[in-house]
């Protein structure tokens, strides 16, 4: 039998303008879409009110699945430990040797890192995470690069905090729902991150490419100082990011950079913490146009 | 009767004494399918780069291939509307991309009503394959090399993907027109 739809509609008024109408809001329906594409990228946060209703109906689920996620990872991560356990076990060894080694000299460091600050008169000041919650999906059909966390504004989060897990950086908060929010990953191609080398003061931007590589950009070209394995932090340009959380790690050279990796992949990353935002006023400072003054616009 | 042949009284989807396709069962499973398909890619992994081919999308077009006649070409609107809320997408691109891939059949199979299943795996793939490129552009991302070349491995399973999704497709469908006990 062929479709049912190729055959002809019959000489049936009421059939031919059943057919007829069903063409007719399909193609409206593509101009709407087409009128609220061109309006969402104009203005990226027009429609994040019902984006943000939806995100919280599905936390609950997503926050169940993401559980689910976390063991069975943890679970293949057992079992690949025992098949491996005899040369791991050696590798180890050596490894805590040189720890051990390491750590002395790190305690060396610290008391007299605790000694110079002394002497500035800075105080140590540790920040407490806003809140810690799970990173529970993400828009893995999409190209832009988006993660959802499962907590929202009810538990303090607001745009712009970073996020980092234990490993280092993840990304900033674009938009709050009540119970959930959307995090834009370093790798979106959106995403321009200020770094510098972790052991000197060579400086770069961190941009995504869309396909979990970072392009590292450096600010003073010239002779291209990187090596495959360097690592990267953030240096705290733009007030966002707290200055010294690892981002990247150096994969490949190229003309202007380089091509990293990053550090803390967010499919590999359970628990998240979000963070404040680290200088506020600069990012008011920078917001505020040239013709008003600061003083003024906080005041306002 | 009974005796000699016990299916004597039933078909392939249940006796049919005191039994008849149920009209909300017939006309739910299609569309409450395809939304919950478009939410799948957000749960099972928080990724680096995008890897999951567009399930809702694939779904709706098995839909459409398998059992044609069953969704309105104007299908695409409302369920391209619901899946812009989750695929992190500029919201008005799943509408556009979907009611576009509805149209784009309708006209096919006007030109090709007869098909085998190899032609219509052909069909879904390229629109799955069109509509993940042009997504990527119409996503407000910087393009680039590296972007695109990370969308292969995306076509490429869904090209894997499609018959997996037209054979569960045809279970609900038979599912859909499950006869049920009629009360009263």
């Amino acid at each position: 039998m062929a479709p049912p739809s190729s055959r002809r509609s019959s000489y049936s008024r009421r059939a031919q303008y059943g057919v007829f109408t069903g063409y007719v809001i399909a193609g409206v329906g593509a101009l709407i879409g087409a009128i609220l594409l061109a309006l969402s990228l104009w203005r990226p946060a027009s429609f994040n009110g019902p984006r943000t209703v939806a995100q919280d109906a599905v936390a609950p689920a997503a926050e169940a699945s993401a559980e689910v996620r976390a063991e069975s990872q943890n679970l293949i991560e057992a079992i690949r430990g025992y098949l491996r356990a005899g040369s791991q076990n050696a590798e180890l060894k050596q490894e805590v040797e040189l720890a051990r080694i390491r750590l002395a000299e790190a305690e060396a460091i610290k008391r007299e890192n605790a000694r110079l600050k002394a002497l500035l008169g800075l105080d140590q000041q540790e920040t407490k995470p806003v809140a810690v919650a799970r990173l529970i999906g993400s828009s893995s059909a999409s190209a832009r690069r988006f993660a959802y966390l499962g907590a929202g504004s009810a538990d303090g989060v607001r745009v712009g905090m970073p996020v980092r897990s234990p490993r280092g950086v993840v990304g900033r908060v674009l938009e709050v729902g009540r119970h959930s929010s959307r995090v834009l990953l370093l790798t979106d191609s959106q995403s321009v991150l200020p770094v510098r080398l972790s052991d000197s003061n060579v400086v770069a931007y961190a941009e995504g490419r869309g396909d979990s590589m970072l392009r590292i950009r450096l600010i003073n070209l010239g002779v291209n100082p990187l090596e495959k394995g360097d690592i990267f932090v953030t240096s705290g340009a733009g007030g966002y990011y707290r200055p010294g959380t690892a981002v990247a790690i150096v994969a490949e050279k190229t003309g202007d950079g380089a091509l990293a990796r990053i550090i803390s992949d967010p499919a590999a990353t359970d628990y998240v913490a979000i963070e404040e935002i680290w200088q506020p006023q600069a990012i008011r400072a920078a917001e505020t146009p040239v013709e008003q003054s600061v003083a003024d616009a906080d005041g306002a | 009767m009974e005796r000699a042949d016990p299916r004597s009284r039933r078909d392939a989807y249940g006796s049919r004494i005191n039994r008849a396709h149920s009209p909300l069962l017939a006309y739910a499973v299609p569309w409450t399918t395809i939304l919950f398909a478009s939410l799948l890619p957000v749960f099972p992994i928080a990724s680096a780069a995008p890897i999951l081919p567009p399930i809702g999308l694939m779904a709706m077009l098995a839909w459409r291939l398998v059992r044609p006649g069953l969704l309105p070409v104007w299908a695409g609107f409302p369920l391209g509307m619901f899946n812009d809320l989750f695929s992190g997408q500029p919201f008005g691109s799943g509408i556009l991309l979907w009611s576009l891939a509805m149209i784009v059949i309708e006209a096919v199979e006007t030109r090709f009503p007869w098909r085998s299943f190899v032609q219509d795996w052909l069909i879904a793939v390229g629109i799955v394959a069109c509509s993940i490129v042009a997504a990527a552009c119409l996503s407000g991302a910087s393009l680039g090399v590296p972007l695109f070349a990370a969308l292969v491995p995306q076509v490429l399973l869904s090209l894997m993907l499609y018959p997996i999704i037209a054979r569960m497709v045809s279970t609900l469908d038979r599912f859909r027109l499950l006869r049920v006990r009629i009360l009263g």
